[in-house]
């Protein structure tokens, strides 16, 4: 295992501030918000609704995160800007603080331009498939909203910043998958979503105070630091805090079983299926991962930690690789491969491949970001989601149809497509890590992906066309964005291949590499043909025996859309039941729990609240009727007299009761003082 | 500012209020507008007396109590007419005289029945000077009077203005009026908890004699206890007695069931001065009185309260997703937020009593927020119930939203203001005073877990109601009904609550500007030198 050392003392090339764009990067943050803004207040006067703000906003990052990608490629830039929101006590003899700001690395920049790049896309994209939405306004904002909460998690120096960047996104994201409200399985989707994540976020926040309270210090710096130095405090932590944060990662980035939310999250509309679950929000956890990895990979906690990690997401990227292929919605085909997709991520980040992990993350935020503009672009068509309301689209759709291909081609593996490239390096991670077993898993699991993405394709755009109407290819503002798409998700593999530097530029490796604690994870020389040959059978075969099944007589292709071999296909027609696990548990707290609950409270505390009222009052009948003889009733008559000439209602309400209470309790309490004076 | 140094600036904030209301009386009934404006004009000086005492106030002294005034009150029993404020209560009295403003404007056009806006309105300028009396007071005679005058005007607020219907309770023979079951169990309980309180303070005035003159003075029993002059069971039983009455006012589970009924059978504006105000004396009072002057009982009493105040937040979510009444759903969140700010008063740390303050500051403005939409929407819907309200979004798509936004601030939502109270109050649990660490590390570790538990449900119930009374096809019963959507009152009263909730949310300092040094001091007062200072246990098992 290489250790990771401060990257000045491994005489890697120094990290240069930056100029002008890393110091003032925090103008991206913020953009997104000032938008949000301007299209609530005015939006609606505007020609496109509002839509001029956010994409506007997304230009000026998008021109903003280029420039200082470029600028990272020749120089690692390293920056950071912090400002104090917050001092709140005490640690170890300094000022325990949280702060804001953000930070331009590597990773963040690599982030930055993802977001951007995708976002703008599909903001323009979104212009065409939303026209003569309901509230395309609200709509607009709320991707806004999305837009700067991400850039804050992505741009964020320290985990309390991530935190609201990492719930904001959430908040997004309710908003979003809940865009049509008005039926109610959206809302419950959206719930879903948010409810799920919450649960995650359980971990992340745990996870931020163990290892946050371990140093006194939030910030990704101090702690990267502190692990590539094997600070005892942090070591002592590692493995819970390790795993805590992963949790919360899980929810984000659906890893089994915290999946659940992601499937339904296709309720919202197609741009926020894919900017939001598919290429941006949902790799939020593989990047929180691979922000921390000197803990995971420094310490030895950490590391034990990446035992239970790594099963986890090659659980995530087989299991939910194979629900893809009963599904017939074509959204939740492409869910469900986003969801296998993250598990690759993981897998490999968990492994030790920071790289590996990245790349793919980059590479997929492109093709898979393409195959849902392009399912929304039939759905916009057909006015269905299901695949057995398309078919045969390819003549009415040319341009859908190609780039979905290549798309599914990318995704599936396919050399020299970016998907082939960043899986190899998964792959090749897992080799060298020593995971040979799991290295099978997911080579059988990019068939799986062949398969189901050819089952897809050929449902959709071969075979007949069995929906209604006359589909018609979607004009240029939804078309030019899935070219634009196409684009790096056939080149972008290029920019990693092991052994292959761009003169004084260095590759995907060095610019993701460009960190305060230098990334040592394993890059190869030169890619490893025997593992490459490996991927490419196993996806050429899912392709060919795909294309068998549904390409070849187009006309029955649905009749064979079902082989029901027992258990199995009622298993993935059930999602494993884990949607019922979930609901017997919210079941559970909602119904029984819930209720015994209230139970409790009517019946015993306000039993015993009622009892005791009911005794006193007793009580004051005897004690007044005692009173009384012994005349020391002018005085409390007096204090009711008093009272009721305060106001009439008090007559109503029982005045003189609650005055001989309140007397009575104050005597007691005299009483009891002057005991207690005494007997000391 | 002279109006400051001399002390009477204070008095004017803590008595403008009372003498506002009287003047009230010599209004003539009839004549509401000059009765309206009256009591916002009173509402609004003393608001701005108390911006000027932000203005004024030494941030770089926020430890000592400023711009004091003490003089000879009832010599007889020594107790001194003195009043102070630190960077603990600065921003507490703040918050009162600021929603008491707010819910002036609001109640401009929303009158329940009886009417009578001049009853109503002094009832809430007395209200006023209770509760900035609470805030201020540093003498426990003092302390004990303000906190209760706060009772009466609330009893009559429910009593008088309260829900009318009819409702069985449990151990009742007939059916009984709403208002007046809440009315006389909020009066009767609090009552109850404060006569064990005042038997703790006449305790402590006795007890003081031992070591000079008897005192009420709050600084000078600090002085007393933090020299160990109270301790052994007599203490044992002091901080007890003390925690009674400020239990059942925060309210602390179990003493907790007055709350939900007060709340819901209280008109609009009660419940807002109810959850924003009126549960903050008492866990101000833990902070002010209980810490610093039994600083040793605090330490034998901490990890029960911390075992209650979880109760507190699990029961209080769980109870709120058995609701069917939005305002009472509402009512009982505040079980389980204020379970947050006791599971940080009880960690007894820094972190933990600054997570309470904000925390108490957030709720204020979070759910007296909620309580105004609350009491809006039955308003106009006639009816809480949640299964028949529904697709309020469509039909109010302004006042929707502002319920959406508070909802997901109450829950907690990173960069609104009620995150900070609950992450920090979690960050305190995990590593709690010193001297707890040896034997009670465990249990607040668990009350962290399960305190962060607590937020997943707190979350459950906010998305639920927001579900039920928000999304969704409105009703049947409700096509074609005119529905007006927030009026400029009701907007006046919100938007700054709103504002103030984000920028609290983005920059907490606004609190702990003032707060931290008070905070790092009484701790270190209290628990020794260095206490607010020591490093974190670092094994997560702190074996």
């Amino acid at each position: 295992m290489t250790h990771l050392v401060l990257a000045v003392e491994a005489g890697a090339p120094e990290l240069v501030s930056g100029g002008f764009f890393a110091q003032w990067a925090g103008i991206m943050l913020v953009a997104p918000f000032v938008a949000f803004l301007l299209i609530v207040f005015l939006g609606k006067r505007l020609k496109y609704l509002g839509a001029e703000f956010a994409i506007g906003a997304m230009a000026l990052n998008l021109v903003w995160a280029s420039i200082l990608f470029v600028q990272n490629m020749s120089h690692g830039i390293f920056r950071e800007e912090n400002f104090e929101i917050a001092s709140i006590g005490m640690f170890d003899g300094r000022a325990l603080v949280f702060e804001l700001g953000w930070v331009v690395d590597g990773l963040s920049i690599m982030m930055y331009f993802v977001v951007a790049f995708v976002g703008l896309l599909v903001f323009i994209y979104a212009v065409g498939y939303m026209h003569g939405d309901v509230r395309v306004t609200w709509f607009f904002a709320s991707l806004s909203l999305f837009a700067g909460s991400m850039l804050i998690l992505v741009g964020s120096p320290n985990l309390i910043q991530l935190i609201i960047g990492w719930e904001g996104v959430g908040l997004a994201s309710y908003l979003l998958i809940g865009h049509y409200w008005e039926q109610k399985e959206n809302s419950s989707a959206a719930m879903k979503a948010f409810y799920t994540n919450k649960v995650a976020d359980v971990g992340l926040i745990l996870g931020a105070i163990l290892l946050g309270l371990a140093i006194g210090d939030f910030s990704f710096a101090a702690i990267n630091e502190a692990a590539a130095n094997h600070a005892e405090p942090l070591e002592a932590v590692a493995f819970a805090g390790g795993l805590l944060l992963f949790f919360g990662a899980m929810g984000k980035s659906a890893q089994f079983p915290l999946h659940i939310w992601l499937p339904d999250a296709m309720a919202g509309p197609t741009p926020v299926s894919a900017l939001m679950h598919a290429a941006t929000m949902v790799t939020a956890g593989i990047y929180l991962m691979a922000r921390t990895f000197p803990v995971y990979q420094d310490l030895v906690g950490g590391e034990a930690a990446r035992q239970w990690m790594v099963p986890i997401g090659v659980i995530t990227l087989f299991a939910m690789g194979l629900l893809a292929l009963v599904a017939d919605d074509i959204k939740k085909v492409l869910a469900y491969s986003t969801v296998s997709q993250l598990g690759y991520m993981m897998t490999a980040v968990a492994a030790g491949g920071y790289t590996a992990g990245l790349f793919h993350l980059f590479t997929h935020a492109f093709f898979k970001a393409l195959l849902f503009l392009g399912a929304g672009s039939v759905i916009h068509a057909v006015h269905s989601n299901n695949m057995s309301d398309m078919g045969g689209l390819r003549k009415e759709m040319p341009r859908t149809f190609w780039t979905f291909v290549i798309g599914s081609l990318s995704l599936a593996g396919i050399i020299p497509l970016a998907g082939f490239f960043s899986k190899d390096e998964i792959l090749a991670t897992l080799d060298h890590e020593g995971y040979q077993a799991f290295m099978w898993v997911a080579i059988a699991g990019a068939f799986v992906t062949a398969f189901y993405m050819t089952r897809a394709v050929a449902l959709t755009f071969f075979g007949s066309y069995k929906g209604h109407g006359h589909p018609h290819e979607s004009p240029a503002l939804m078309t030019v964005p899935l070219v634009a798409l196409a684009v790096p998700s056939v080149i972008a593999g290029f920019l990693n291949i092991p052994g292959v530097e761009f003169g004084g530029f260095g590759n995907f490796t060095t610019w993701v590499g460009a960190r305060v604690v230098a990334m040592g994870d394993h890059h190869p020389e030169a890619i490893d043909w025997t593992l490459a040959a490996y991927g490419l059978t196993a996806g050429g075969l899912g392709i060919l025996i795909g294309w068998l099944l549904y390409g070849k007589d187009a006309e029955t292709q649905l009749a064979r859309d079902r082989f029901e071999i027992p258990v199995l296909y009622p298993l993935l027609r059930q999602k494993y039941y884990m949607d019922h696990l979930a609901l017997g548990m919210v079941g559970f707290t909602k119904g029984p729990a819930a209720r015994a609950v209230d139970w409790v409270n009517t019946y015993v505390l306000d039993g015993i609240v009622n009892g005791v009222g009911g005794g006193v009052r007793l009580m004051g009948r005897f004690v007044y009727g005692g009173l009384d003889q012994r005349g020391i009733d002018m005085f409390f008559n007096g204090v009711s007299a008093g009272a009721d000439s305060a106001g009439l209602a008090l007559r109503r309400l029982q005045t003189g009761r609650v005055q001989q209470y309140a007397m009575g309790f104050v005597v007691g309490a005299l009483v009891l003082v002057l005991a207690i004076a005494v007997f000391n | 500012m002279e109006l400051f140094e001399s002390g009477w600036g204070l008095t004017l904030i803590v008595f403008l209020p009372l003498v506002g209301a009287l003047v009230n009386m010599a209004i003539p009934k009839t004549n509401e507008t000059a009765v309206k404006q009256w009591s916002l004009f009173v509402a609004v000086v003393t608001f701005a007396l108390s911006l000027l005492l932000v203005v004024n106030f030494d941030y770089g002294a926020g430890d000592r109590f400023q711009f004091e005034m003490n003089e000879t009150w009832i010599s007889a029993i020594g107790a001194n007419f003195h009043l102070g404020v630190d960077g603990i209560s600065l921003p507490l009295l703040v918050l009162s005289t600021f929603v008491m403003v707010l819910a002036i404007i609001y109640s401009w056009d929303h009158w329940e029945e009886p009417h009578n806006p001049r009853g109503f309105l002094s009832l809430m300028l007395i209200l006023a000077t209770g509760m900035n009396g609470t805030f201020l007071a540093l003498d426990l005679v003092l302390f004990f009077i303000f906190f209760e005058v706060v009772l009466l005007p609330m009893y009559f607020m429910i009593g008088i203005w309260g829900d009318k219907s009819k409702r069985r309770i449990p151990g009742f023979s007939k059916e009984v009026e709403t208002r007046l079951y809440a009315s006389i169990k909020f009066f009767l309980f609090t009552l109850f908890g404060s006569a064990f309180m005042l038997l703790g303070f006449l305790a402590l005035y006795f007890k003081s004699g031992d070591f000079g003159p008897r005192t009420f003075d709050i600084p000078e029993l600090i002085e007393l206890g933090t020299s160990g002059a109270f301790s052994g069971t007599f203490a044992f039983l002091v901080f007890g007695a003390m925690f009674l009455g400020f239990a059942v006012k925060v309210p602390m589970w179990p003493f907790h069931t007055w709350l939900p009924d007060a709340h819901t059978a209280a008109p609009t504006v009660g419940s807002v001065l109810l959850a924003a105000i009126l549960l903050k004396l008492g866990s101000y009072a833990f902070i002010r009185i209980s810490i610093p002057i039994l600083p040793q009982e605090a330490e034998n009493w901490a990890p029960a309260i911390a075992v209650l105040s979880v109760i507190g937040i699990i029961y209080g979510s769980l109870a709120c997703l058995a609701q069917t009444d939005m305002k009472r759903l509402i009512a009982f969140s505040s079980v389980g937020h204020m379970g947050f700010v006791m599971l940080g008063i009880s960690t007894l740390t820094d972190v933990g009593i600054n997570a309470a303050i904000i925390g108490m500051v957030a709720h204020g403005l979070i759910t007296g927020l909620l309580f105004f939409l609350a009491g809006s929407m039955s308003h106009r819907y006639h009816t809480r119930e949640m299964s028949r309200l529904g697709g309020n979004q469509k039909l109010m798509p302004v006042m929707g939203a502002i319920l959406a936004f508070t909802a997901f601030a109450s829950l907690g939502l990173p960069g609104l203001a009620g995150f900070w109270g609950e992450f920090m109050s979690l960050l305190g649990a995990y590593n709690p005073l010193e001297s707890l660490r040896a034997e009670y590390l465990g249990l607040f570790r668990t009350a962290m877990v399960l305190g962060a538990i607590g937020t997943v449900l707190t979350a459950g119930y906010m998305l639920w109601m927001l579900q039920k009374v928000n999304l969704g096809e409105p009703g049947e019963e409700w096509v074609g009904h005119e529905f007006h959507d927030a009026d400029r009152y009701e907007l006046t009263a919100w938007v700054p609550l709103m504002v103030l909730i984000v920028v609290i949310g983005f920059y907490p300092n606004v609190v702990f500007g003032a707060t931290t040094d008070a905070v790092v001091s009484l701790v270190n007062t209290a628990f020794g030198e260095g206490a607010a200072t020591t490093a974190a246990v670092t094994d997560v098992l702190g074996s």
